[in-house]
């Protein structure tokens, strides 16, 4: 019990501060990567220090449904964040809820936050949410296969059962259905987390964007509070990624070295896959709304032949 | 003695819902009266029943009574065994909210309709219901199901005034007939290989039907129960008859009339049968899959909230019928624990359903009562006016949306479980189906989302879009009882799930021979687990707990922001226009958009836009804008039908030239055809 407490509490201390370095880091890398400085890594720490400290304005035309949904993004963030192994493969709320309570609570935060943006009565709002709704949507059963091919293959939803038996056998993910199954989950990272191909998470035209538009009437401590879960929800879904398909470093026992190895492993891998994402994010274009359905059918496909191909191998 | 109890109460709440029909009608002259008398005999017999159906499920063993009525083959059997008490218990819960609910609702009957006659189609309907349930005879069955069929009509064209009502109840008789036809066929099957029309004939003997005659009982019984149920592609009926009737009865209807199908299914299939070939359980799957997929995205493109409702049922229908299919796939696999868990996955869902979409349509009632529509597009800023309806709305959209930590999340996770199981268990290429039935589960599910994000954003946030939102008020207290207590029961059932499991147990031991809830639930009662197999585990509570505890922190931040540095409300960022108005509101039709957009080849949109303008273009005067989707199963599927019965039905009329010497003739050459029959045999 004591020990869940504990586990739960590191957890929760290195999620919180993790999540807002690791969009640093990504801002950074692309920055560079474009041949510019940006701004520093430690910015989006900056940024929520500063919204925190702002004035709050409230559309008035807006109900509690407004208000309501920043703590759900971010406590649906945050609790997703508990039940995904990060360092060991004891994740403190694994046994709470699996890998379906993952992408169903944060689809609850997306719920209200689709609310949150059509509350304002406020066109861009509206379009924001018709927008992120849709591409959820879409994005989902993609997902959903991709999982399920590593969920049976370890018979197992919950995450750090899953993880366990990815520790067992650290080279699985040269298997086709796995690398099938990651790059299936990888295009899916990028439409949930917003980024380039589908999103662009820099823009401040309100015509192209999604997820800013649907926050676009939200400020001071609100906006702090949905930009933290955004770069939290971020940080689960890369870490459901590296530690699920590459589980290198992950260890079932709890010592202060293992913890220190893990930590190590972990950020390094985190690291890798910023680095795959700002490679994508800088060599591509964003795609017009209409050919995001196309990329993601090309997740449920690559989805599909994982599963297939776990007949196969 | 406990048997006794059983009857008794089944018979009392048989008899409260007679007197509220029979009752009622007869004082039909005294509105206030016949109002009160409808809702407090409903909610007698639901409350009655209520409890029944949780003395049957405690018992066990059915309660079985049967008397004679003199007639061959017809008797008055009656069995109240687990699965009757578990779908009495989904009839009661619902019943007894919407009968406090009509209290309020039924006010605006008064001195404009005839309560007494509403009553006594409404309790008839409840009795009638409560005999489907519990028949245990076959021709008992059928005469309470048309009686259901018929009353269901009455209260579906109760505002008859209308032409759509009216088209929609004729829709509406016509399909329950043609389903009534093929449980008729289906009975008289078994009935010519049995000679008995008593359930508990057929079972012993429906295992020595040979492989054509079970393909026959299993089609016309899918059949019938199916088009009950509202499964695409028989489910045109759905969307048009349950908007139209009143919003009550919208709500059993959607509730639990179209879950007869289910019941009979399970009844039929599991029971009486006992058990079904691999490849119908597959179908049952596979149509499942079809209409949660089909029935989610019609919905969207709905902007009449009842009709958006009712497109939902037909989702639900399906993922019901997923957990269902996969139930009967692992009872002939050879996997009856799996199959308990599949089943408690389908009669769960079944359950939740009937609670949250009577919820749903009863706070849509509210606003239609409120504001006299039912157009999406005229509601908007309804959460001022009437904030518990709004809640209890958004309540009921979380819900059914699948999100945690309520009743439907917890009945989807168990239909995914179930479905990654059935992977493992089912050899051979078919298994590739149960996780692909599980994406779509996910499709399904993210679309509902939407879909509810649509129906609660646009009908109450943001600005009144019409006069009519802009004055309206919040729902009577009877009103809003009722939808708080079916409000409090999706939380219950969500947050308390694994206190509520047992309840299962008695079915799954019925059907499947198997009790299941103690290997369901795990960690102190407080986790739910998928049992075998495939391990996994959720606990709503905990989740609900720690969404709380995680709110706190982030809470206090904001607290100390806004008490150092304030808040203020602010008019909304209008690109410098002079101030938004409701004119600039995203409408339903915007939002839907891009998902008609990308599912154009189903919808296949067609719009219209003419606009008038003096000068330029650029500054239109006058737009009209019209958009509108194929409706594809009507226009392929039954206009073609329709034209095929109109030119068969021409033809014949050259036969009944209305000569009645041609008439006596038919009569006489049928009369020689049939003891021609009769003497050969």
């Amino acid at each position: 019990m004591i020990e869940v407490l504990i586990n739960s509490a590191l957890q929760l201390v290195l999620l919180l501060l993790l999540a807002p370095l690791l969009s640093g880091a990504i801002k950074t890398l692309k920055a560079r990567l474009q041949m510019r400085r940006g701004p520093g890594i430690l910015q989006p720490y900056r940024d929520i220090l500063k919204l925190l400290r702002k004035g709050m304005v409230i559309p008035e035309t807006a109900s509690w449904i407004f208000s309501a949904a920043p703590y759900m993004v971010f406590a649906t963030a945050t609790l997703v964040g508990l039940m995904i192994p990060m360092t060991t493969t004891h994740a403190p709320f694994s046994l709470f809820g699996g890998v379906l309570a993952v992408v169903y609570l944060l689809a609850l935060g997306r719920f209200f936050l689709a609310l949150g943006g059509l509350d304002t009565g406020s066109s861009f709002g509206g379009l924001g949410s018709s927008r992120e709704m849709t591409i959820s949507a879409i994005a989902e059963p993609a997902m959903m296969l991709a999982i399920f091919t590593v969920a049976l293959g370890a018979n197992s939803t919950n995450l750090s059962e899953m993880a366990k038996v990815a520790v067992g056998q650290s080279w699985r993910f040269l298997a086709p259905s796995q690398m099938l199954a990651f790059a299936a989950l990888f295009i899916v990272l990028i439409a949930e987390t917003g980024r380039i191909p589908v999103d662009n998470p820099a823009t401040h035209l309100e015509l192209t964007m999604i997820h800013e538009a649907m926050i676009l009437e939200y400020s001071g401590p609100y906006l702090a509070l949905i930009e933290w879960g955004a770069s939290i929800k971020q940080l689960v879904l890369m870490t459901l990624l590296v530690n699920t398909f590459f589980p290198f470093g992950l260890s079932s026992d709890w010592t202060l070295q293992t913890i220190g190895v893990g930590l190590a492993f972990y950020l390094a891998k985190l690291l890798m896959l910023a680095c795959m994402i700002v490679l994508v994010e800088t060599t591509n274009a964003k795609l017009r709304l209409f050919r995001v359905p196309e990329l993601l059918m090309v997740a449920f496909i690559l989805g599909a032949l994982a599963l297939i191909s776990t007949f196969l191998f | 003695m406990n048997m006794l109890s059983v009857s008794t109460g089944f018979a009392l709440s048989v008899a409260a819902y007679a007197a509220g029909a029979f009752g009622t009608l007869a004082c039909w002259q005294k509105p206030a009266l016949a109002r009160r008398m409808c809702c407090s005999f409903a909610l007698t017999g639901a409350v009655l029943g209520g409890f029944t159906s949780v003395l049957a499920i405690l018992r066990g063993t059915p309660a079985v009574w049967s008397v004679p009525s003199g007639i061959p083959l017809f008797a008055f059997s009656f069995s109240y065994d687990a699965l009757a008490g578990f779908f009495n218990l989904a009839l009661a819960i619902p019943v007894a909210a919407v009968s406090i609910y009509s209290f309020g609702y039924l006010k605006g009957f008064e001195g404009k309709r005839n309560i007494g006659l509403f009553a006594f189609l409404f309790n008839l309907l409840l009795l009638s219901l409560t005999v489907v349930f519990t028949a245990a005879n076959a021709f008992l069955f059928l005469i309470a199901w048309e009686v259901m069929a018929l009353a269901a009509y009455g209260l579906v064209i109760f505002y008859h005034e209308d032409r759509e009502t009216r088209r929609a109840g004729l829709l509406y008789i016509i399909m329950a007939h043609v389903d009534a036809g093929c449980l008729l066929l289906g009975f008289a099957l078994l009935i010519n290989s049995t000679g008995s029309a008593e359930f508990s004939t057929f079972r012993p003997l429906a295992a020595q039907l040979n492989g054509g005659q079970q393909t026959a009982a299993f089609v016309l019984f899918f059949l019938g129960f199916a088009i009950k149920a509202g499964v695409i592609p028989f489910h045109i009926w759905l969307p048009a008859a349950h908007p139209v009737a009143p919003s009550n009865v919208s709500a059993l209807l959607s509730g639990i009339v179209i879950k007869t199908g289910i019941y009979g299914m399970a009844r039929i299939f599991l029971d009486v049968l006992g058990g079904v070939p691999s490849w119908a359980g597959l179908l049952v799957l596979i149509v499942g899959v079809v209409s949660a997929v089909l029935g989610v995205l019609y919905a969207l493109m709905e902007h009449d909230l009842k009709r958006l409702l009712a497109y939902h049922s037909i989702e639900n229908i399906g993922i019901i019928l997923m957990g269902l299919g996969a139930a009967l796939i692992f009872r002939v696999a050879g996997h009856p624990t799996l199959a308990a868990v599949a089943l408690i996955a389908a009669m769960f869902h079944t359950l939740n359903h009937a609670i949250f979409k009577s919820l749903l349509f009863l706070g849509a009632g509210s606003v239609l009562h409120s504001t006299g529509t039912r157009n999406m597009e005229e509601m908007g800023g309804l959460i001022r006016p009437m904030p518990v309806t709004a809640f209890c709305f958004l309540i009921g959209a979380v819900a059914i949306s699948g999100l945690p930590p309520l009743n439907g999340f917890v009945s989807e996770w168990l239909t995914y479980q179930t479905l990654l199981a059935g992977f493992g268990a089912i050899p051979g290429l078919t298994r590739i189906l149960f996780p692909l039935a599980g994406s779509m589960l996910a499709l399904t599910g993210a679309l509902a989302a939407a879909c509810f994000v649509k129906a609660f954003a646009i009908t109450f946030l943001a600005l009144p879009r019409g006069t009519e939102s802009r004055n309206a008020h919040e729902a009577p207290r009877s009103m809003l009882t009722g939808m708080g207590w079916l409000t409090l029961a999706c939380a219950v059932l969500g947050l308390g799930v694994t206190w509520f499991l047992p309840v299962f147990d008695a079915m799954t031991e019925q059907l499947l021979g198997q009790r299941v809830s103690s290997h369901l639930v795990s960690g102190h009662g407080l986790v739910l687990s998928a049992g075998m197999r495939t391990g996994g585990t959720v606990s709503p509570l905990v989740i609900a707990v720690g969404l709380l505890v995680l709110t706190l922190p982030a809470a206090f931040l904001v607290a100390i922001g806004v008490r150092r540095f304030g808040r203020k409300r602010g008019p909304v960022w209008d690109c410098g226009l002079p101030r938004l108005s409701e004119e600039n509101e995203y409408t339903a039709t915007a939002f839907s958009k891009a998902l008609r957009m990308i599912f154009s080849v189903l919808y296949k949109p067609r719009r219209e836009i003419q606009a008038v303008f003096d000068v330029s273009p650029y500054f239109p005067k006058e737009i009209r804008f019209e958009s509108e989707i194929e409706p594809t199963f009507e226009k392929r599927l039954y206009a073609p039908l329709q034209e095929f019965i109109f030119r068969v039905s021409s033809r014949m009329r050259t036969i009944q030239a209305g000569s009645i010497h041609a008439y006596l003739a038919y009569i006489f050459v049928t009369l020689v055809l049939l003891l021609l029959f009769g003497v050969r045999k």
